[in-house]
């Protein structure tokens, strides 16, 4: 909200307030002032000069040399503008001269001839044609009775300070020049002077004008009308259009600016009608019917519906309430016999409302925040009083006025004590006292009544805030907290968290933070069947479009993407992974859904399937989940069906882990192999066996032997290392696949494998014939379990 | 024989001080010292000496030998050594090259900077707590005192999934959860997404990450509220670091404060980052509003609280300088691996 400070100063002394000291004050007890702005300090050394003569230039047709006083000096001006005649008065940008689109004027010459400065049009002063709608092409002509060498800035009344505020949503009160008035009048600790309105009345009985009923007293909890006769539509004073302007309100005409005055300057909307267009002289202030259509003053038809309160005639809607009048009892040039609305709306009603129409305008940002009944009568006698005070109308004895039911005043226990343990301060109870009736609250010995525009002062703790912003939030003593010293340490979920990024960086991958919600079209890029679990999503119902509409079941479609931009960009490598939310919608829709974590693995470049893996199996080492199987499956359509395996503990899956499908690859234009993983953070919470304990280091000496072993091309390396573990017994202490061969001296349909495996035992030293003994029995269960013969 | 000993010290001196390898000190060895060498054959002469003479010679030849033998010894230790610097000199690096550097990975710079503030935080005694970003709309809205006709519910432009789930707009709902689940005293702070209907550009984002802080105990005060803050502010940004407290206005929170922090630029005295104002916002805060306390059936009597909720992006962009949110989402290696 943007007011001039000169209007704030009809109701408190602003004197000797910097703009700075002003915006700095204001900030600290709560109406944010986001920045002061004075017009004139982009237009400077323009002024008032009177042209004496004008002669033609010598070597230009088009150019006149122009003599003009400019109160100290006559100066000679070159100008090209074809309005220029001898006497007028005009602007004057005098050398040094700054425009408000940052031209800069200096002496100079033109063709020849030396120019001390320039005429200017209206727009080279920073005006439209709207603030001078009857000018002529060229320089802006200015009265005559201006005196020469008077500022431009005094002429226009530029040289104003204007005050931006940011008025949080609670305070509708300081959406007016009063409101924060009031709460400048508090913080600076001078007066507040608010003065009944007088009208002085013209006679008459608005009860032979116009009737008014409010059929809906819930959406409407105040209704005053005043009538104006013998009205002459006409434009308002300069000093009213101009604080218009300042406030960014254009001027239309004397009585509908006089409604936007009262708007700015009481925060209570009116509203203006031609009392002739409302049919059967009557008010009815109802809910529409079905059907119903109005078009608004903006000029488009507005359909209305049972939800939506109107002001109606007694026949037909003729505004919106609380948010646009109609068009068809608007006021006009010839408009003789008006009748004033002040009233107050059910700012749900209108919030709702102004939403369904998809529009927002003065009245209706004030009325959703919730304006106060007891405003409806001092504004709408203000606008009679300005009426008088203009001269455009006269005004009807009488006011209609229609309450609902009214509130009771919230009486509040009062303990200044109190406040100042919770807030941690030593106020005075005198300075409460003082700030709190400086509010216009009503202060007894232990209760306070704040005044009905203050609907946010609810309890206690409202009324600290009051005393509390007002002494300065800056003043409260830094504590640090007491009570039971508290104890806190990672849940061993965080900890694992911890444990997984640390572990994944030191394996060389970097970490990836993805969106949550993605596109539904990532199910068809990544092949899933249409009948995939995964398909099933909390949606989201207004997302802000298709491609962010849906909460993620997978995290590899965020990888791969993420894979594709890097990928992108040339980065030759990357490993990458991300603990991700997956979220896996309950079946009962009126439930939340499960929120999942996951550990998302995902690689290209220098690496394959087993570094995948390998990295997989490490992450288990670590956390310590022992027993994981890697279980090859090929009916996953995301991943080659050659590549991929699931990750199992007992039967229950805990993650996959598989090469990227080429054709899912080519849904997001990857041209590498990609290897990605994902397991579920949970699982190996509960799997994980996180204490560690010392083996003792064995005395007695390891034999390692060398087998080369023929079988079936499909026999699975996990199956032959299950047997010789088994079959080594107690003997076993590891083993390593160093070599798989195909090819020549290997017979079609067959492979080599070459096991390294390790024997040792805790209590002696192993003798050839115990070593020979076991291999033995490795061998042949391996031969008559899966066929393998010894190369 | 005396003549023929001294003579043969000599040559044998001779001989050493001119060997160049360790070959050569072997051969000289074996020729003077060995079974069939010189002094051997010598010696043999022993038995036509006199009674007198042979311990004399005796003591002589022995002498010779341990000469040449300490002479040898002395040779082999200046020819390794030499060899050796001729060898070091001969595997002499570029050191000035680069080094192989192992491959490590980074962690994201919003965990990097949440695991700070985390730290700062346990250290004054506060647990960490999570809550779901799918949420009912009566923890993100209504038992937050934001009923549903509530203006600030169009200012935060919330994600729907149905008419009463939501997806959290603010981290705040989290306390609710924990003050229906926990006895005072409470402090906990709970990191995590929230989401907003904001199209994306260099300062937004419709998922972003917010840090909602809550204690509640018998005594607490907005003194507390404010000493919390500074050290959290002064332990992140350093001990320059200012706040400022200002009025504000916030549905859950009454008194309400907006917290600002010296711009970190300028220092406070005003530059363009700041918009001039010496001070940029950076956090929103307040003492629970009494409404929600006994919502969740805590005596408002007995004990009183404080939140506040900052924005994570806000403190890591400022942090690591980064001008553009995009980047925290975009996950570009050439911008992850810059920290």
């Amino acid at each position: 909200m943007k007011i001039p400070m000169s209007w704030l100063s009809d109701y408190t002394d602003m004197s000797g307030i910097s703009p700075a000291e002003y915006n700095h004050a204001m900030t600290m007890t709560g109406s944010k002032v986001e920045g002061i702005e004075n017009p004139g300090d982009n237009l400077i050394n323009v002024v008032v000069g009177k042209i004496l003569e004008i002669a033609p230039h010598p070597d230009a047709d088009k150019l006149v040399v122009c003599q003009i006083n400019v109160g100290t000096e006559t100066l000679q001006i070159v100008t090209g503008a074809p309005n220029v005649k001898v006497g007028q008065t005009v602007p004057v940008a005098l050398n040094g001269a700054l425009l408000p689109d940052g031209t800069k004027i200096k002496t100079g010459k033109l063709r020849g001839v030396t120019s001390a400065g320039m005429l200017c049009s209206y727009e080279e002063l920073g005006m439209t044609e709207a603030d001078f709608p009857d000018a002529e092409y060229g320089i802006l002509i200015l009265e005559d009775s201006l005196p020469a060498g008077m500022d431009i800035r005094d002429v226009f009344n530029l040289n104003e300070n204007i005050v931006e505020f940011e008025i949080t949503s609670n305070r509708p009160d300081c959406l007016s020049v009063i409101g924060l008035a009031r709460e400048t009048a508090v913080t600076f600790d001078r007066p507040f002077t608010l003065k009944q309105p007088a009208v002085k009345g013209a006679g008459g009985d608005i009860s032979d004008y116009v009737s008014i009923s409010v059929d809906d007293k819930e959406g409407c909890m105040r209704y005053c009308g005043k009538v104006v006769k013998n009205v002459t539509i006409g434009p308002s004073p300069k000093w009213m259009q101009d604080r218009l302007k300042a406030c960014g309100i254009r001027a239309i005409s004397n009585i509908v600016d006089i409604t936007n005055y009262i708007m700015l300057e009481y925060g209570q909307p009116m509203h203006a009608f031609d009392l002739r267009d409302l049919e059967g002289n009557a008010v009815n202030v109802r809910r529409a019917k079905p059907g119903e259509t109005l078009t608004t003053l903006d000029d488009i038809e507005r359909t209305l519906d049972e939800s939506m309160l109107m002001i109606c005639d007694g026949k037909k809607p003729v505004g919106v309430a609380g948010v646009m009048g109609g068009q068809n009892s608007e006021i006009k040039d010839d408009t003789t016999t008006i009748l004033f609305e002040s009233a107050t709306f059910n700012g749900a009603l209108v919030r709702k409302t102004a939403r369904k129409l998809g529009l927002r305008t003065e009245s209706s940002a004030r009325y959703e925040k919730g304006l106060d009944p007891e405003n409806t009568e001092p504004a709408i006698l203000r606008a009679c009083q300005l009426v008088e005070e203009l001269g455009c109308g006269e005004v009807v004895d009488g006011m209609i006025d229609i309450r609902g039911a009214e509130e009771e005043p919230n009486v509040i226990p009062y303990d200044a004590d109190r406040i100042n343990s919770f807030l941690g301060t030593n106020i005075d109870k005198a300075f409460m006292d003082k700030t709190l009736k400086a509010l216009d609250f009503v202060v007894t010995e232990d209760t306070v009544t704040p005044p009905s525009f203050r609907k946010d002062i609810e309890g206690f703790a409202d009324v600290a805030e009051e005393v509390l912003r007002i002494y300065g939030y800056d003043k409260i003593p830094s504590t640090l907290m007491c009570g039971e010293t508290a104890h806190s340490v990672k849940t061993p979920a965080q900890k694992l968290e911890d444990t997984v990024r640390t572990l994944l960086c030191a394996c060389g991958m970097n970490e990836i933070v993805t969106y949550s919600f993605t596109n539904p079209n990532l199910f068809d890029k990544l092949c899933l069947a249409a009948d995939s679990p995964l398909r099933n999503t909390v949606t989201i119902s207004n997302p802000l479009g298709e491609e962010n509409s849906i909460m993620r079941t997978t995290a590899i479609h965020s990888m791969l993407e993420t894979l594709a931009r890097n990928r992108n960009f040339k980065a030759e490598t990357a490993k990458l992974f991300e603990l991700a939310t997956i979220y896996i919608p309950d079946e009962d829709a009126g439930k939340l859904p499960e929120e999942r974590k996951v550990i998302s693995l995902g690689m290209y470049g220098d690496c394959d399937f087993f570094d995948a893996k390998g990295i997989v199996e490490t992450l288990f080492e670590v956390v310590g989940l022992s027993g994981a199987r890697f279980v090859p499956e090929s009916e996953n359509p995301t991943f080659h069906p050659g590549r991929f395996t699931s990750i199992l503990v007992g039967k229950k899956e805990i993650g996959v882990l598989g090469q990227i499908h080429p054709t899912v690859c080519d849904n997001y234009d990857i041209d590498t192999e990609i290897y990605v993983a994902q397991i579920n953070l949970p699982d190996l919470l509960t799997y994980a066996k996180s204490t560690k304990t010392y083996s003792p280091l064995p005395k007695y000496p390891a034999v390692t032997r060398d087998l080369a072993i023929l079988v079936d091309d499909t026999v699975l390396a996990a199956d032959v290392e299950a047997i010789m573990k088994k079959k080594a017994k107690k003997l076993f202490a590891g083993l390593t696949l160093f070599d798989v061969y195909k090819g020549k001296q290997v017979p079609e349909g067959k492979k080599s494998m070459a096991y390294k495996l390790t024997l040792q035992s805790m209590d002696k030293t192993l003798t050839d014939t115990e070593i020979n003994e076991t291999i033995q029995e490795i061998l042949s269960a391996l031969e008559k379990e899966l066929g393998a013969t010894l190369r | 024989m005396k003549e023929q000993l001294l003579n043969m010290k000599e040559k044998a001196s001779q001989a050493l001080t001119s060997a160049k390898t360790l070959q050569d000190l072997e051969d000289i060895r074996i020729s003077l010292l060995g079974k069939k060498g010189e002094l051997t054959a010598i010696l043999r002469g022993m038995g036509g000496l006199s009674a007198e003479e042979r311990p004399v010679i005796g003591q002589l030849a022995n002498e010779v030998r341990s000469f040449i033998e300490d002479k040898i010894e002395e040779q082999k230790k200046a020819l390794v050594a030499s060899e050796r610097a001729e060898q070091l000199k001969s595997e002499t690096l570029d050191v000035t090259m680069a080094g192989k550097k192992p491959v490590i990975g980074k962690t994201h710079p919003l965990t990097t900077v949440l695991e700070e503030v985390k730290d700062i935080f346990i250290g004054m005694g506060f647990s960490i707590v999570e809550g779901p970003e799918v949420e009912y709309d009566y923890y993100n809205f209504e038992a937050l005192n934001i009923p549903a006709d509530h203006p600030a519910r169009d200012t935060q432009d919330t994600f729907y999934i149905n008419d009463n789930v939501v997806l959290r707009s603010q981290t705040s709902s989290v306390q609710v959860r924990v003050m229906e689940n926990q006895k005072p005293p409470i402090r906990v702070i709970a990191p995590g997404r929230v989401y907003r209907s904001d199209a994306v550009d260099a300062t937004h984002s419709p998922v972003f990450h917010q840090i909602e802080g809550l204690v509640v105990d018998k005594g607490i005060t907005m003194g507390d509220l404010k000493g919390t803050l500074e050290v959290f502010m002064k332990t992140l940004y350093g001990n320059d670091a200012v706040l400022r407290f200002r009025p504000h206005h916030f549905p859950f929170t009454e008194p309400s404060a907006e917290v600002d922090v010296s711009c970190f630029v300028c220092g406070g005295k005003g530059c363009r980052v700041c918009k001039g104002e010496g001070f940029i916002e950076l956090l929103g805060a307040g003492m629970v509003h009494p409404k929600v306390l006994e919502r969740c059936g805590i005596d408002t009597s007995v004990y009183s609280g404080f939140a506040f909720g900052l924005g994570l992006e806000r403190i890591v962009m400022r942090r690591l300088n980064i001008d553009d949110m995009r980047h925290l989402y975009d996950n570009d290696l050439r911008f992850l691996n810059q920290f």
